[in-house]
């Protein structure tokens, strides 16, 4: 009897969180929903191939968008250039070598937390002071990909460390048994058994860089021109999109238009990242098993 | 580990392979920065400063760029105390700042591109249609708190104002000889636009922006009004003609002595090929 | 606790090893200059006035000239605490609601287009989630309560901002349990909360904390979206329903108009950010070594 009543109890309880689970669910869908059909009912009328194609116009009202474009893919391909090869190394040293609580790793994953609190703009500023002016980069993509790649390095590293920890022991063990060097192992085994998750961390942090704007006003700048090169200014969509909805009337369409054009790149690298994810994972299954 | 003695140095290649990424990085900067130097024949102009100035200074210098070939004229935002310390220090050549030169920055030299003026603005929905300066000072103070007080609806006020150090607040405090530990907000904001969206989304709102941004916004139908000020309506004619006591210059500055180059840009930004450029950005060209 | 994995190999990798310390040390050393160069801009300002006139005065009015002036700190830090607290406080619950959708209880099809829409909106430059919630949000809350801009709107924004670090990190963190676990628990016969109560949550546990670990970091830093919302008056908040200011708004809003001293107190602002971020993360930290976990 008792048994029965617990099992009807698990089941009552078992049915409410099914439905939290879809309030959420719904919920979240929701507000992403009213968020995107806002921006697509001031956008949509403005969007064209045009717009992606040409230069802007008076401040931005009109025109298209294409340096803009051009500038932040630039800026993110810095980014992460740099911040990936980092990010991956600290979080493969911190998960696979200092798995303790005392020395050397968590002092640098302490540090990294407190750096994830630090407001944008002071991130801008230092940027600019240091990569700008210290190292003379000046207002250049380069600076811009670089100060960003300070911002999402924590982020990077957190999500891979998680990713790289959850990979079973065993996979360790078994190739620690068959005597394979450690670097095979973490190169054959260890990193395509995370790489999904390596990838959540990957498209946080390209959504991230893709989004700031605070950072990038201070080093990579507001110059709407086609770069020639990795040392001009460039302007991002999301400095774009800041300056056209703050700064410039009339500019409120226009900076919904680009804002979509953002979205679209977002799904774009999004899909693209777990799509590569997908087929180093499936080399792992295929090739080392 | 003996077992294993030939797949080492392939895998050690192709671990030094990924190590190699940053120094591939830092690579293409030595290139690129080489390339830049190799276009330093090009005469290379740097302005930074005001949010307000910033859209009007990049389009006079796109104009600019297209009929002085080899000139190249990079325009960066910030703040008008950004733009008196980068002209200070030489980051930048030009400073863009909108407000006039205050005593202690005597030693700079400012170029007006263009008047702006701050008008005060109400939500279209609000029947209230003048308010005299005291009673504007007396909202500002918190000594009126209600419509109903002016001639308005049952309501209480929602006062807008800007944010400690803003060109736009310290001309408004100015003039109504206002200061700012006694101002009570309900809300302090940023940019004119932000501004321009609360007071439209609020029908209580009262709030004080740039005229030209809030006449082009409220002729494309956002839900403002713009009020007259000691019954002087805030229209650009008004603030040309020199009848609208609250208004500002749009300054270009230097720390003399100017660069070379500078002097030829000064002079074209603040002559009358640009007239249509500034009226585009809704400002006022300055007097001739 | 697992035992450091080095120890599965007799021989450490010792070029690896170096080559992942020299590039956490490039990490770190990132962190020290960031740090250095905060402190070097705040110091005028801690050396001129001190480190108390922050807590002590009554109010901010850093641009009035000389004796007037006022450096008080701590509204904007209670506005920080309570719109970030109030943010994660929604938005772990609902991260955690999100994934449990995504893994168990939502049919898998769906699971994947929630992931794909999170994935947007974590793509969304605070200033768009800023200018809708300046344009949508605050009027719908001015009708219940005026003047609608408030520490429940910029607590709301806030929400959606860091919602997808936590929903998307806490997918992964429950994902990643071990499919065996799973088995184990089905061939128990346990029920579906029984398996999340007993194996699932208790193993993801260190992954959940990090998401919210993120996400508050994420949410202390967050400037555009809040500084557009929450109305920026400096005042202790009485009621969800008055306007705040945050640390980082200050920041944003004052800088490019301030000079000299009023820039250095800016920056003790940041610096001051910087600490509560510090302690929140030993906070978490302190719960992570906590028994249970791993």
């Amino acid at each position: 009897m008792a048994s029965s009543g617990a099992a009807c109890f698990d089941r009552a309880i078992d049915t409410a969180l099914a439905l939290l689970a879809w309030l959420v669910a719904l919920l979240v869908v929701g507000t992403i929903g009213w968020i995107v059909a806002d921006l697509l009912r001031q956008g949509l009328p403005r969007l064209s191939w045009a717009f992606l194609v040409e230069l802007p116009i008076d401040a931005g009202r009109s025109g298209g968008i294409r340096p803009i474009l051009i500038s932040t893919l630039l800026i993110l391909g810095v980014c992460l250039a740099v911040s990936v090869p980092i990010g991956l190394a600290t979080a493969l040293f911190l998960a696979e070598f200092q798995r303790g609580h005392r020395g050397f790793g968590p002092l640098v994953r302490y540090s990294l937390d407190t750096l994830a609190g630090v407001p944008s703009i002071v991130f801008g500023l230092f940027g600019n002071a240091f990569f700008s002016i210290t190292l003379g980069l000046g207002f250049s993509i380069l600076s811009g990909g670089l100060t960003l790649a300070c911002m999402v390095l924590p982020l990077l590293i957190r999500s891979m460390e998680t990713a790289l920890r959850a990979v079973p022991a065993e996979h360790r063990l078994a190739a620690a048994a068959l005597g394979l060097p450690q670097r095979v192992s973490l190169l054959h085994i260890v990193l395509p058994a995370a790489a999904p998750g390596l990838a959540v961390g990957l498209i946080l942090g390209i959504g991230r860089a893709l989004a700031e704007t605070a950072a990038l006003l201070f080093t990579s700048g507001y110059v709407d021109r086609l770069p020639g090169s990795l040392l001009d200014s460039g302007r991002a969509l999301s400095v774009h999109i800041f300056d056209l909805a703050m700064n410039v009337p009339g500019g409120a369409s226009q900076a919904a238009a680009t804002a979509l054009v953002l979205v679209a790149l977002v799904l774009l690298i999004n899909g693209f990242t777990g799509w590569a994810a997908q087929r180093w994972l499936g080399s792992l299954s295929s090739a080392a098993l | 580990m003996a077992l294993h003695p030939k797949p080492v140095p392939a895998h050690g290649a192709r671990r030094r392979r990924r190590s190699v990424i940053p120094w591939t990085v830092a690579g293409l900067a030595v290139m690129s920065a080489l390339g830049g130097c190799g276009r330093t024949s090009d005469l290379k102009l740097s302005l930074s400063g005001s949010s307000t100035v910033a859209p009007l200074a990049a389009e006079i210098a796109k104009r600019y760029e297209a009929s002085h070939p080899g000139t190249r004229v990079d325009v960066q935002t910030g703040g008008s105390s950004r733009g008196i310390a980068d002209a200070r220090t030489g980051t930048a050549q030009i400073g863009l700042v909108s407000r006039a030169l205050k005593p202690e920055e005597a030693n700079l030299q400012a170029t007006t591109i263009a008047i702006d003026g701050i008008a005060l603005i109400v939500n279209a929905a609000n029947p209230v249609r003048s308010l005299s300066d005291g009673q504007i000072r007396s909202i500002y103070t918190g000594s009126l708190t209600n419509w109903r007080q002016v001639g308005g609806a049952d309501a209480a006020i929602t006062v807008v104002t800007k944010a400690e150090g803003r060109s736009t607040l310290e001309l408004f405090l100015e003039h109504f000889r206002l200061d700012n530990r006694r101002i009570r907000a309900s809300v302090v904001i940023g940019d004119n636009q932000q501004g321009i969206l609360t007071v439209a989304a609020d029908p209580h709102a009262l709030g004080y922006v740039s005229i030209g941004t809030a006449s082009q916004e409220a002729d494309a139908g956002t839900a403002i009004r713009l009020l007259p000020l000691a019954g002087i309506a805030p229209s650009l004619e008004n603030v040309r003609s020199g009848r609208y006591p609250l208004s500002r210059p749009l300054n270009l500055v230097i720390q003399p002595p100017a660069a070379a180059g500078v002097p030829p840009f000064l002079a074209y930004a603040s002559s009358s090929e640009v007239n249509d450029l500034v009226e585009a950005q809704f400002f006022v060209p300055p007097a001739p | 606790m697992l035992k450091p994995s080095s120890s599965f190999h007799r021989h450490p990798d010792r070029p690896l090893l170096w080559t992942l310390r020299l590039l956490s040390a490039v990490a770190a050393l990132i962190v020290a200059l960031i740090l250095l160069f905060v402190l070097r801009e705040a110091w005028p300002a801690l050396h001129q006035l001190g480190p108390l006139r922050f807590l002590h005065d009554p109010g901010w009015h850093p641009a009035a000239g000389g004796a007037d002036a006022q450096y008080g700190l701590l509204p904007m830090l209670a506005g920080t605490l309570l719109s970030s607290g109030g943010a994660v406080l929604l938005a772990a619950p609902l991260g955690l609601g999100s994934a449990l959708f995504a893994t168990s209880y939502g049919p898998p099809r769906l699971g994947g287009l929630h992931r794909q829409l999170l994935q947007v909106l974590g793509g969304i430059p605070s200033v768009v989630v800023g200018f809708w919630g300046l344009v949508v949000l605050t009027p719908l809350i001015r009708q219940w309560h005026p003047p609608g801009q408030s520490l429940l709107a910029g607590i709301l924004c806030l929400t959606v901002m860091i919602l997808p670090t936590t929903a998307l990190l806490s997918e992964q963190a429950v994902r990643e349990v071990p499919a065996e676990s799973l088995q184990a628990a089905a061939a128990l016969g346990l029920s579906r909360r029984a398996t999340l109560e007993g194996v699932v949550l208790p193993v993801a546990r260190g992954g959940l904390l990090s998401a919210v670990i993120l996400a508050s970091g994420r949410a202390l830093g967050e400037t555009m979206a809040v500084l557009m919302v929450a109305g920026n008056v400096i005042q202790v908040p009485a009621a969800v329903f008055d306007p705040v200011r945050t640390l980082t708004a200050n920041i944003a809003l004052e800088l490019g108009y301030a000079l000299d001293l009023h820039r250095a107190v800016l920056f003790v602002g940041g610096l001051v950010l910087m600490g509560v971020v510090a302690v929140v993360m030993a906070l978490a930290a302190s719960l992570q070594r906590s028994p249970g976990h791993g």
